[in-house]
């Protein structure tokens, strides 16, 4: 009798390892954007050849933004298969910290989705002796606004509906606003659910700030990381507002783009006084960035994105990440292996990989200027 | 296992005194010396904790522009920052009071099944299965919840509001998917059903036999033994397994921030989406905090700590006053 129970006690152990360890391997496989529909990794464009190791050696660690995660892991892997003995390790939390990291003199360069404020700034002279944190803006990304509406395959909306939608003034698919915007789709009634970001998120930041650009009236919030619009439904992480947008029949969320093609979802065409509404794309986030201005001083390269350009095929809901770094002051151990990284970020082949994986490069002159920054670290 | 302890209380051996002691002085010496610096070490650790928190919740309580208690928002990044734990306080103790409502009857009813009504061969399994639960990372429970439970609780959502929409509580005044404070009640029943079952087992196999036997020979139904001994004898034990239970469910955090739907508000509509609890808001903001931000995550860990002991003190003295009758505790 006793024996018996203990075999059940291990057979039933066996089974919850086995069950519980499906299923985290499921959850695990799901977060990963980069993998085509069958599993294997995209192929990686640059050659072995295109990427200067130059002195580059030991263990650079890095941090921050999880918007940049996908495309610094295949700069990593690529650059790694380049150059041997140099290990890059990139932990993609969150922009915040990244920043708390690198001025607490952690990292060798932080991922931020938005550039450093004056403060962070000051703080950062602490750690680099004799200069200060600099943005080098090194990945671009279209933000999507996906949408979930039974018997809807195309959808346009300029940023006064789009604003009116997320502050809980439209409340119905059919809603004449919408519907002028959409001659000859059928609407149906569904109430919509708008889904926000539950957690304080640049990308968030991003969205606020397009709103806040382009329709002033329609959105009277001051962008911050923080939802702060009344009304709507909330959940943690891009990957869980896509999540609930492919559920639920009548929702609208927003992420970036590679959440949505990753999962099917249809994504807005935004009108924006171009000729043609304009689907988000990597290509067409790249027009709008190009219309940025570089707003940094000296070898700070931050940028004013402009929201409001009406450029042909130019997709304006964008965010810019940056690496962070020390313009003076870089720790000697790691300074030829950050420039010999973020140089090949900079490059026109670390740049491609970009576009061959739904993120958006920046454009050929502002990376001209990074590349220049970039060799002028010390 | 939990069946043969009964017979092992009956038969226990009397503590001998003078049981040939070969070890001499010194292993007592050495062993007391053991126990008493773990006891002591606890008592830093409880303590050392309690300071560094009620340190950094100093530092962003004094700049904290809101008022801490009142305050509808959560703003502890922003310059001034202005925060406040009202909205938290109130999400934390009603997902837990629905988790519990839903839990305890629920897990005595699985103790009281297996301890004395289902037939052995069923009744190991079974409580194999239910502590299995307790094996289940909380992370899957938050993905299991918003996948699958959320969309399949739309039917009872609706039904509650429509036959129990008058009790204001099951109003539901918001159209929107059920990612509400009233499925993370159910979820955290679902979480905290194992510990509450299993302690609650081990109680009810405690009552001696002798009690049951002789109401058995009054003549008295299977029903009625357990009513007149398993339960009042069980009561405290019961009590205490339910604030194990109610302790995880306060602390819950990545499946309630998996499931909830957060906002600043407080609503009695329980089927609204809406409200936040402690542990779900750190999670959720601690990743883009900065500096200060973190204090003031740190200043609402200090409420939930205060939370937890309270309760925890609260169920000792229910304990300690039901003690008398029970014998449980003896």
């Amino acid at each position: 009798m006793k024996l018996q129970r203990k075999n059940m006690l291990r057979a039933s152990a066996l089974g919850a390892l086995v069950v519980s360890g499906a299923l985290v391997l499921t959850a695990c496989g799901s977060d990963d954007n980069t993998k085509t529909a069958d599993g294997t990794a995209k192929p990686s464009a640059a050659a072995a050849g295109d990427i200067k190791c130059d002195d580059a050696k030991g263990k650079l660690l890095a941090s921050g933004s999880s918007a940049q995660k996908n495309a610094i892991e295949l700069w990593i892997k690529n650059y790694m298969a380049a150059c041997s003995g140099v290990e890059v390790n990139y932990k993609s939390s969150s922009s915040g910290e990244g920043i708390v990291a690198f001025n607490q003199g952690g990292v060798g360069f932080a991922g931020s989705d938005s550039a450093l404020k004056p403060e962070q700034v000051e703080e950062s002279k602490k750690i680099c002796t004799g200069g200060q944190g600099i943005n080098l803006p090194m990945v671009g990304g279209p933000v999507a606004l996906g949408f979930n509406v039974a018997g809807v395959d195309k959808l346009n909306l300029d940023a006064a509906t789009v604003a009116n939608i997320f502050n809980d003034k439209i409340k119905k698919w059919d809603d004449e606003a919408i519907k002028k915007l959409n001659p000859g789709v059928t609407l149906p009634s569904t109430a919509i659910q708008a889904f926000h970001r539950s957690d304080d998120s640049g990308t968030t930041e991003n969205v606020t700030k397009y709103l806040k650009a382009t329709a002033p009236d329609a959105w009277p919030y001051e962008p911050a990381k923080k939802w702060s619009a009344p009304g709507g439904q909330a959940a943690s992480g891009s990957a869980q507002v896509a999540a609930q947008v492919k559920q639920v029949d009548g929702a609208i969320g927003y992420f970036e783009l590679s959440f949505a093609s990753s999962q099917g979802i249809k994504t807005v065409d935004l009108n924006t006084g171009a000729s043609a509404p304009v689907k988000a794309s990597g290509e067409n986030a790249s027009k709008a960035i190009a219309a940025a201005k570089v707003a940094g001083t000296g070898s700070d390269l931050a940028l004013k994105l402009d929201y409001t350009t009406k450029a042909e095929g130019a997709y304006p809901l964008v965010l810019v990440t940056y690496e962070v770094v020390c313009d003076k002051g870089n720790k000697a151990e790691t300074l030829p292996t950050v420039k010999s990284f973020l140089n090949y970020a900079a490059s026109d082949a670390g740049q491609k990989v970009l576009l061959e994986n739904g993120y958006a490069p920046i454009p050929a002159e502002i990376n001209a200027k990074v590349r220049e920054v970039v060799n002028t670290l010390g | 296992m939990a069946s043969t302890t009964p017979t092992q209380i009956d038969t226990a051996p009397p503590v001998t005194r003078s049981g040939g002691s070969s070890t001499g002085r010194a292993g007592d010496k050495i062993f007391a010396g053991l126990s008493k610096g773990s006891g002591i070490l606890l008592l830093v650790i409880m303590a050392s904790i309690a300071v560094f928190l009620t340190y950094r919740a100093a530092i962003a309580l004094s700049k904290n522009e809101g008022n801490f208690l009142t305050t509808f928002d959560w703003n502890a990044s922003a310059n001034p920052p202005v925060f406040g734990i009202a909205v938290l306080l109130f999400g934390t103790v009603v997902s837990s009071i629905i988790a519990m409502a839903i839990a305890v009857p629920i897990a005595v009813g699985i103790a009281l099944f297996i301890s004395h009504y289902a037939p052995r061969k069923l009744a190991a399994p079974l409580a194999y299965t239910v502590d299995l639960l307790a094996a289940v990372p909380s992370i899957i429970y938050g993905i299991w919840g918003a996948l699958f439970l959320v969309p399949q609780l739309n039917g009872l959502n609706l039904w509650l509001d429509e036959y129990l929409g008058w009790t204001y509580v099951f109003d539901k005044t918001q159209v929107g998917v059920a990612r509400s404070l009233f499925t993370v009640g159910i979820l955290l029943a679902i979480m905290i059903l194992p510990i509450v079952t299993s302690v609650s087992r081990e109680v009810f196999l405690q009552v001696p036999r002798m009690n049951e036997e002789a109401a058995l020979a009054l003549g008295a139904t299977r029903w009625e033994v357990i009513r007149m001994s398993v339960l009042p004898f069980g009561r405290s034990g019961v009590i205490s397994a339910s604030m194990l239970g109610l302790g995880r469910a306060l602390g819950e955090t990545m499946a309630v921030a998996t499931v909830l739907s957060p906002s600043f508000l407080i609503s009695g509509h329980i089927l609204d989406p809406g409200g936040g609890t402690f542990a779900q808001n750190i999670a959720a903001k601690f990743d883009e905090a900065n500096e200060f931000g973190r204090d003031a995550l740190i200043a609402s860990g200090l409420v939930l700590f205060l939370l937890t002991l309270l309760v925890n003190g609260a169920a000792r003295l229910i304990i300690a006053r039901r003690k008398d009758f029970s014998g449980a505790n003896a």
